[in-house]
């Protein structure tokens, strides 16, 4: 029994640690970003992902091959998640040849079928129609469909036409709103009637909230709602509560946190949880992960170098368009 | 070959495709058990089984998002949007998702999806369930736009509609469902017109509804020594612009008539690219199309409003 706890125990370490440097990835991904955006190389607009990383990460450790995943135009994090290539989505930021769509989509609409990203939806509430449709077609195959989505989603007209036409159909979907406290600028309660948890609940789906932040809570709430939407039982939801620890988006200062706001979610940052947890629970040493940390600053600076290095697409290829 | 009604054309192309497709499905509101408020589908969920046809909710964003995330994971979905004057509905999932999503990903999937929707005024329906949702999706890269005006051309290119890898907006004229003609089960051309009447002095451009207008109006005119080629252009987008150049190059004059509103219609698509193409051809080229007001309810407002056979003769004999 002990040396079959110790075995279990050894691969969980390894497990958390590998979803450690993930989230450590987005994270310095994100930074990236964001300087490479100040300096005019990443165009338009720009979501970033930092301080919600235990959110896609944990999620995506918790899907098999046949599943598919509709995130947003806050959709970095869940792409990295999934194993998109880093340097393929900074080189789509930059609008490069060898990015993910070669340059064609941008940061906000990167699809990458491979990798089960079926895509990045840029208008609010587009990840839950795209995950309620494709829950449609994985029925037949087995698979689950996820939606991430924000709090703001929940009042806009997808939310309630979509939960209840997976639940009607028995669709398997999971759905994670990632409650991150603002819609935009706006506080969520200051638009929201009751509680986000009631609405689905109202409608027959398996609902619960959870603390995002926390990399173990997240991954094993998401593996039993997979379970349960593989399984036949339906759609599933999961607010997830978390905070982003930058803007909307690059226009947005965030005049409109509470003072003290900030601190006290960085107190709770994800990459210290999941720090403490991994010393915590397995006895892995700062030391460990600091030197994960370096690996992922090594990685980060040949992703940059890489995608910053990479042609422009020809124009000409862009105009080629054989749909309709 | 036997004459069928053009509803009961939609509901075989459906049934054949069916048939010969597991991955084809259809559903929207009232489609199954009830076999459609138009009466095109019934039958089918008793064929093909409730997984294949169904009924949903009253929620045309779910239905067109799932058509959309269907088609991505690979189904081959047809939804019914029971009126067009719904469509605004679905505008987002369509323009936003649909029509983008081959050119976005770099082409790693397409969306074969056909949205399928009666359209049309003259059934004194009133203003918001009468419209013509055409010119609301001319400007949309990625859809094609699919106007039949026969029960034949119904059935071959709703089976060509549901096989195109595209996103297709399938649009029938509520006032063509109980026209009879021939259909075979053969599967049509997308983008393609037809001269569906020969003439020497005047080309008539339409489709749907007015192509059968101005077929009546090409009738009474050759009585008054004019002698009217028509055309149907039974696909607005992608249109086929060659088909109505090479009939101006014979006849030198161009008339396009549109049930839609005049401003922003089709009907100023086709007469611009004839003119950009073809501007040695032309003697005179006008169009005749719906007023830039709502569609009235009252039958004598109504009549008035849409381009009949007599208007069309009326425009031609007073250029």
């Amino acid at each position: 029994m002990a040396r079959a706890a110790a075995a279990s125990s050894k691969k969980d370490a390894e497990l958390y640690t590998e979803l450690y440097r993930r989230m450590r990835l987005i994270r310095r991904f994100e930074d990236e970003v964001q300087r490479l955006f100040q300096q005019g190389l990443v165009h338009g607009t720009t979501h970033l992902y930092s301080g919600q990383e235990a959110g896609a990460v944990g999620v995506c450790s918790a899907l098999g091959d046949d599943d598919r995943v509709a995130a947003t135009y806050r959709g970095h994090g869940a792409a990295l998640a999934l194993g998109v290539d880093p340097t393929a989505l900074m080189a789509e930021l930059l609008g490069r040849a060898t990015g993910v769509c070669q340059g064609r989509s941008g940061s906000m609409n990167v699809i990458d079928l491979e990798h089960k990203l079926m895509g990045c939806f840029s208008i609010v509430g587009g990840s839950i129609a795209a995950a309620t449709g494709m829950a449609l077609a994985l029925k037949r195959k087995g698979g689950v469909a996820v939606a991430f989505f924000g709090d703001g989603t929940a009042n806009q007209g997808y939310f309630p036409e979509c939960l209840n036409f997976a639940r009607v159909f028995d669709l398997p979907v999971v759905y994670v709103c990632e409650n991150n406290r603002y819609g935009e600028f706006t506080p969520f309660e200051q638009v929201t009637g009751g509680k986000i948890l009631d609405r689905p609940l109202t409608l027959g789906i398996h609902a619960e909230t959870i603390d995002g932040n926390d990399v173990w809570t997240v991954r094993d709430t998401a593996a039993a709602a997979v379970e349960r939407a593989r399984a036949g039982e339906g759609p599933q939801f999961i607010e997830s509560l978390t905070y982003r620890f930058v803007g909307h988006s690059r226009s947005d200062p965030g005049a409109y946190r509470a003072p003290g706001e900030m601190d006290e979610w960085r107190g709770r940052d994800p990459l210290i949880v999941t720090r403490k947890g991994l010393g915590d629970r397995y006895g892995v040493t700062a030391d460990e992960l600091d030197r994960v940390d370096e690996d992922v600053e090594r990685e980060m600076a040949s992703v940059v170098e890489d995608a910053s290095n990479a042609p422009f697409p020809e124009p000409e290829e862009a105009r080629e368009f054989k749909g309709g | 070959m036997a004459e069928i009604d053009f509803r009961d054309a939609i509901r075989d192309a459906l049934d054949e495709e069916l048939e010969h497709d597991e991955r084809v499905i259809f559903f929207g509101e009232d489609v199954a058990a009830a076999g459609g408020v138009f009466a095109t589908t019934g039958g089918l969920m008793d064929k093909y089984g409730p997984e294949r046809v169904f009924d949903t909710p009253i929620s045309e964003l779910a239905i067109a998002g799932s058509a959309f995330g269907s088609a991505v994971g690979g189904l081959r979905p047809v939804i019914e949007i029971m009126f067009a004057d719904f469509l605004p509905l679905v505008m987002d999932s369509l323009v936003n998702q649909s029509a983008k999503y081959w050119y976005l990903s770099n082409e790693q999937a397409s969306v074969p999806l056909v949205v399928r929707t009666a359209a049309g005024a003259g059934g004194r329906f009133g203003a918001v369930h009468s419209q013509m949702p055409v010119s609301w999706f001319q400007g949309v890269p990625g859809i094609k736009i699919v106007c039949p005006s026969t029960p034949g051309d119904a059935k071959a290119l709703l089976k060509a509609a549901i096989r195109d890898d595209n996103p297709v907006l399938f649009v029938e004229h509520k006032r063509l469902y109980a026209m009879k003609g021939e259909a075979n089960g053969e599967v049509g051309t997308i983008g393609e017109a037809k001269v569906v009447r020969e003439g020497s002095d005047v080309t008539i451009v339409s489709a749907m509804r007015g192509v059968h207008e101005s077929l009546a109006a090409a009738e009474e005119l050759s009585g008054q020594g004019v002698d009217a080629e028509v055309i149907d252009l039974r696909t607005l987008r992608p249109l086929d612009t060659g088909t109505v150049l090479r009939s101006v190059e014979k006849t030198n004059r161009l008339v396009v008539v549109e049930e839609g509103p005049r401003t922003g219609g089709w009907a100023g698509e086709v007469l611009a690219r004839v003119l950009e193409d073809g501007l040695h051809d032309i003697d005179d080229a006008w169009r005749l199309a719906t007023p830039d007001h709502p569609i009235p309810y009252s039958p004598p407002l109504e009549d008035d409003f849409l381009p009949g056979a007599q208007a069309i003769v009326q425009s031609i004999l007073n250029r």
